[in-house]
């Protein structure tokens, strides 16, 4: 591909040894980072929410602020299925995310046909009588009270530690298969398909484009990978509550994402990343001090950082790639 | 029969208030096609300052006037320095920067109030029962009917027989023209905002009663602001009244007959609304 | 009702009102493939419903649509595109935020059907983009074909958009406008084009620029207030009267 063949794309500019470095940190971290793999394992599961919900509204321009009836689906289903069914982790988080990805095609075919404002609405519409229903249908959901979920071995060799190491590896290589699939979503035909449609759906209609088919598979892939984080969180910590559907969720997703910077896969890992930890250390403090914490970096994001942190972090490249240059010369 | 009378009087003062509140919303975002999830916060923000003075023993009727008139005043402020900004950055970042001022609302209010319920007394002489016949019925409620059609009707005239709404339907409608024939759209952008808020402000006050104040009061009624203004389409004032009558009329109804089931009903009628006309009851021009 | 064979557009009727305004009152056309046809009319006479009726962002009350012999006023936009409708638009309506060549490359990825592929696409897309610097060279715009459109002056980005027009290989192209906005300065860029236009597709042309469509249409349809007004080759266009009254402001009987 040209160097310059899309700037809207400008991971490809990227050299691939940078690709390596998240991961290398990750797995560091594993082998590091004793007695804070829980923690690491809450920063999975947001950066897994992050990327799903960057398909759907960096990428596709889908504004929706009701990706939390998608973790929550995942949550649940992942928790009733490992309760009912089957406890084995690998098949219950296929089954969540497959549901969830049916009940996001449902919902997607049903209000994608609007924009703007009233799309918005819809989304978080969805997401409350979600809410709604779980807090009602308290014999399945549990209710106020939550589900507690045992969980088997994964693929019937590994345990679930105590301390959370098991669960730790669990998660990166989940969040690694759906990383790959975003990618490659991101920069095929079909990803700049949806891109056109985020700039101007009349254009993309103007060339045949069939918009609405385009924005319910995506919607419907955001919800499955959303669904999955979900379920992580549900097997992972062992228990799923209502908290997991709250709007509050979508909110966060959405600070994460625009931390971090949409349209730019690893932001997803920045804004993860930041928002656990302050999220960890404020909630210590005020457990309303990290709201007006989050809130005013939302603000002061869209303000001043435009591209989010990713932007800081592509400038401060630049300027790096010049002062080499002219060392160089 | 009786019950059907108090759930049509009971879901009109609730319809009432959400029209008041709302109408701000429709106008400004029909007006500035500016998205602002943060209007409930200005309603918000006329109730809790008209509970601290109705609190400090101001009467009820100075404290509507001031809580109103602050509403009005934190509205020009947020116009000036954060939606001035806004509007050429598109709908994305109106989205986000508004819903990080709801947070922002929320954690601050928690702050300085907590989270319980702020009351908001209504006057004695209001909050009395009045025989209606068949059963007593609280005066409050007929106030609050009276008072929202008052107010549409006053507004009605406002936009439809003076000069000012005359202009501001002309911006409505084409912005560009509007210029064109030298109508100041960012004057009337930033009149109509601050009539927007204060008008959220003294909907706040006086609704105390049905939608009572507490922190999370923005992000709790987000949905049915934004409903109304689907809902009814953008911009128009007849859509924001039936609208939030309907909505107010349907919800309460369906709260009171088919609890169970009530919100799913009322989304399903609100779905298949949409699918039908998704611009909404009274487009904007140029939509649909 | 079935259309006339071999015609490439045939138009019967096509109504549409607005509240009491009728915007499109009973417009009959013909194109038959390779017909330079201008429209035009007095602001307000309905000449961009007219296109939005024919690409289906409007659905008409009434009339019917032949593409091809075969009757398209039910479809979807999408879909008549894919049967060979193709427009430009009166103000830009590109992806700004992309480059010029990726523009191109969409459309023709569209038009290969293989835009919704996120596996085994590369070849497929070298080509698509391959054929998009082809276009480029064609229109004249190929030097600025890694630029973002957000960076190009208004006469290429009007250029680009015929160009996504063309790479879709219509049938049928209207054209809205293609020099508005232009400067005069660069509008015979515009004029060079439309003379290269391919042969075989039926072109229909809304301008104002009088020049511009009486040295390139064959035939001319005048519109005025929703209603045809007369049609004829240009020469007995700017004879007619009736024409020249309608310009001018008269009323027209």
């Amino acid at each position: 591909m040209k160097p310059a063949d899309n700037p809207a794309l400008a991971d490809d500019r990227v050299s691939p040894l940078w690709h390596a470095v998240p991961w290398l940190l990750a797995i560091a971290f594993y082998f590091m980072a004793a007695g804070y793999h829980s923690l690491g394992t809450s920063i999975l599961v947001y950066i897994l929410l992050t990327l799903s919900l960057d398909l759907a509204l960096g990428y596709a321009g889908i504004i929706t602020l009701g990706h939390a009836a998608f973790f929550g689906f995942g949550a649940y289903a992942a928790a009733l299925f490992a309760i009912h069914v089957y406890s084995e982790p690998v098949t219950g988080i296929i089954v969540a995310t497959v549901a969830t990805g049916i009940f996001a095609a449902l919902t997607g075919m049903l209000i994608l046909h609007t924009q703007g404002v009233t799309l918005l609405m819809l989304t978080l519409a969805i997401s409350i009588l979600l809410a709604e229903w779980a807090n009602r249908a308290h014999t399945i959901t549990g209710g106020e009270d939550g589900l507690r979920v045992t969980m088997g071995y994964v693929l019937g060799l590994f345990r679930f530690d105590l301390w959370g190491r098991v669960a730790y590896l669990y998660a990166l290589a989940v969040l690694f298969v759906w990383f790959l699939a975003a990618w490659s979503i991101v920069h095929s035909p079909f990803g700049r398909s949806l891109d056109g449609i985020r700039q101007s759906p009349a254009r993309m209609r103007a060339i045949g484009t069939p918009v609405w088919w385009r924005l319910v598979a995506i919607y419907a892939l955001s919800g499955a990978m959303a669904g999955t984080a979900g379920a992580l969180s549900a097997q992972t910590t062992r228990f799923v509550g209502l908290n997991t559907l709250h709007v509050l969720i979508s909110g966060i997703a959405v600070v994460m994402l625009v931390l971090g910077g949409t349209k730019r896969l690893y932001g997803a890992f920045i804004g993860a990343t930041i928002y656990v930890v302050v999220q960890d250390i404020a909630a210590k403090i005020n457990p309303f001090y990290w709201m007006f914490v989050i809130g005013g970096l939302l603000m002061a994001t869209v303000m001043f950082l435009e591209g989010g942190l990713m932007e800081v972090l592509d400038i401060v490249r630049r300027r790096f790639r010049q002062l080499f240059a002219r060392v160089k010369s | 029969m009786q019950t059907a009378v108090v759930i049509l009087l009971d879901g009109l003062a609730y319809g009432m208030v959400l029209f008041i509140i709302s109408v701000g919303l429709t106008v400004t975002m029909g007006l500035m096609r500016v998205v602002n999830l943060a209007h409930g916060a200005f309603a918000m923000a006329g109730g809790y300052v008209a509970a601290v003075l109705v609190g400090a023993g101001m009467p009820f009727f100075a404290a509507l006037a001031v809580g109103t008139v602050a509403a009005g005043l934190l509205g020009g402020l947020s116009e000036i320095v954060i939606f001035r900004p806004l509007y050429r950055k598109g709908e994305l970042a109106q989205v986000l920067m508004t819903f990080g001022m709801v947070f922002v609302t929320i954690a601050g209010l928690t702050f300085f109030f907590g989270t319980d319920i702020k009351r908001l007394p209504t006057p004695d002489y209001l909050s009395g029962l009045v025989d209606l016949g068949f059963r007593m019925y609280p005066a409050y409620r007929l106030f609050l009917i009276a008072v929202g059609a008052l107010l549409a009707i006053g507004l009605w005239y406002l936009i439809e027989g003076s000069l000012y709404g005359a202009r501001l339907r002309a911006a409505v409608d084409n912005p560009r023209m509007a210029r064109a024939v030298g109508i100041d759209v960012n004057r009337l952008f930033t009149i109509t905002f601050i009539g927007g808020c204060a008008l959220a402000g003294f909907g706040g006050i006086i609704g105390a009663d049905m939608l009572p104040l507490e922190p999370f009061y923005a992000l709790r009624y987000l949905v049915p602001f934004l409903v109304i203004v689907a809902v009814g389409g953008n911009g128009s004032f007849k859509g924001s009244f039936v609208a939030a009558i309907t909505l107010g009329v349907l919800d309460t109804a369906g709260k009171f007959l088919v609890p169970g089931i009530a919100p799913y009903l009322f989304f399903g009628l609100v779905f298949i609304i949409l699918l039908l006309r998704p611009h909404g009851l009274w487009p904007a021009k140029g939509a649909g | 009702m079935s259309a006339a064979p071999g015609s490439a557009l045939q138009v019967r009727g096509l109504s549409k009102n607005f509240g009491a305004l009728a915007v499109a009152q009973s417009i009959d056309l013909d194109l038959a493939p390779g017909a330079r046809m201008g429209l035009i009319g007095p602001n307000g006479a309905g000449k961009t419903t007219f296109i939005n009726l024919l690409t289906g962002m409007l659905s008409p009350d009434a009339g019917s649509i032949h593409l091809n012999g075969e009757a398209i006023d039910r479809m979807k936009p999408e879909d008549r595109v894919r049967r060979g409708l193709a427009r430009t638009h009166q103000i830009n309506t590109l992806l700004n935020e992309t480059n010029v060549r990726d523009n191109v490359a969409i459309a023709v990825a569209e038009r290969e059907k293989i835009a919704w592929r996120t596996l085994r696409f590369r070849p497929q897309w070298r080509a698509c983009l391959d054929e998009a610097d082809e276009r480029l060279r064609e229109i004249g715009i190929a030097e600025v074909a890694d630029r973002r459109v957000s960076e190009l002056p208004y006469g290429r980005q009007r250029l680009l958009e015929i160009a996504i027009a063309l790479a879709l290989k219509p049938r049928v192209l209207l054209l809205d406008e293609p020099a508005a906005g232009v400067p005069s300065a660069e509008s015979h860029i515009i004029h060079d084009v439309l003379d290269r236009l391919p042969k075989d597709i039926a072109i229909l042309i809304i301008e104002h620029d009088m020049d511009v469509v009486f040295r390139f249409a064959k035939e001319i349809t005048v519109l005025v207030q929703g209603r045809i007004l007369t049609r004829g080759v240009p020469q007995q266009i700017a004879a007619d009267p009736e024409v020249r009254a309608v310009y001018l402001g008269r009323s027209v009987k």
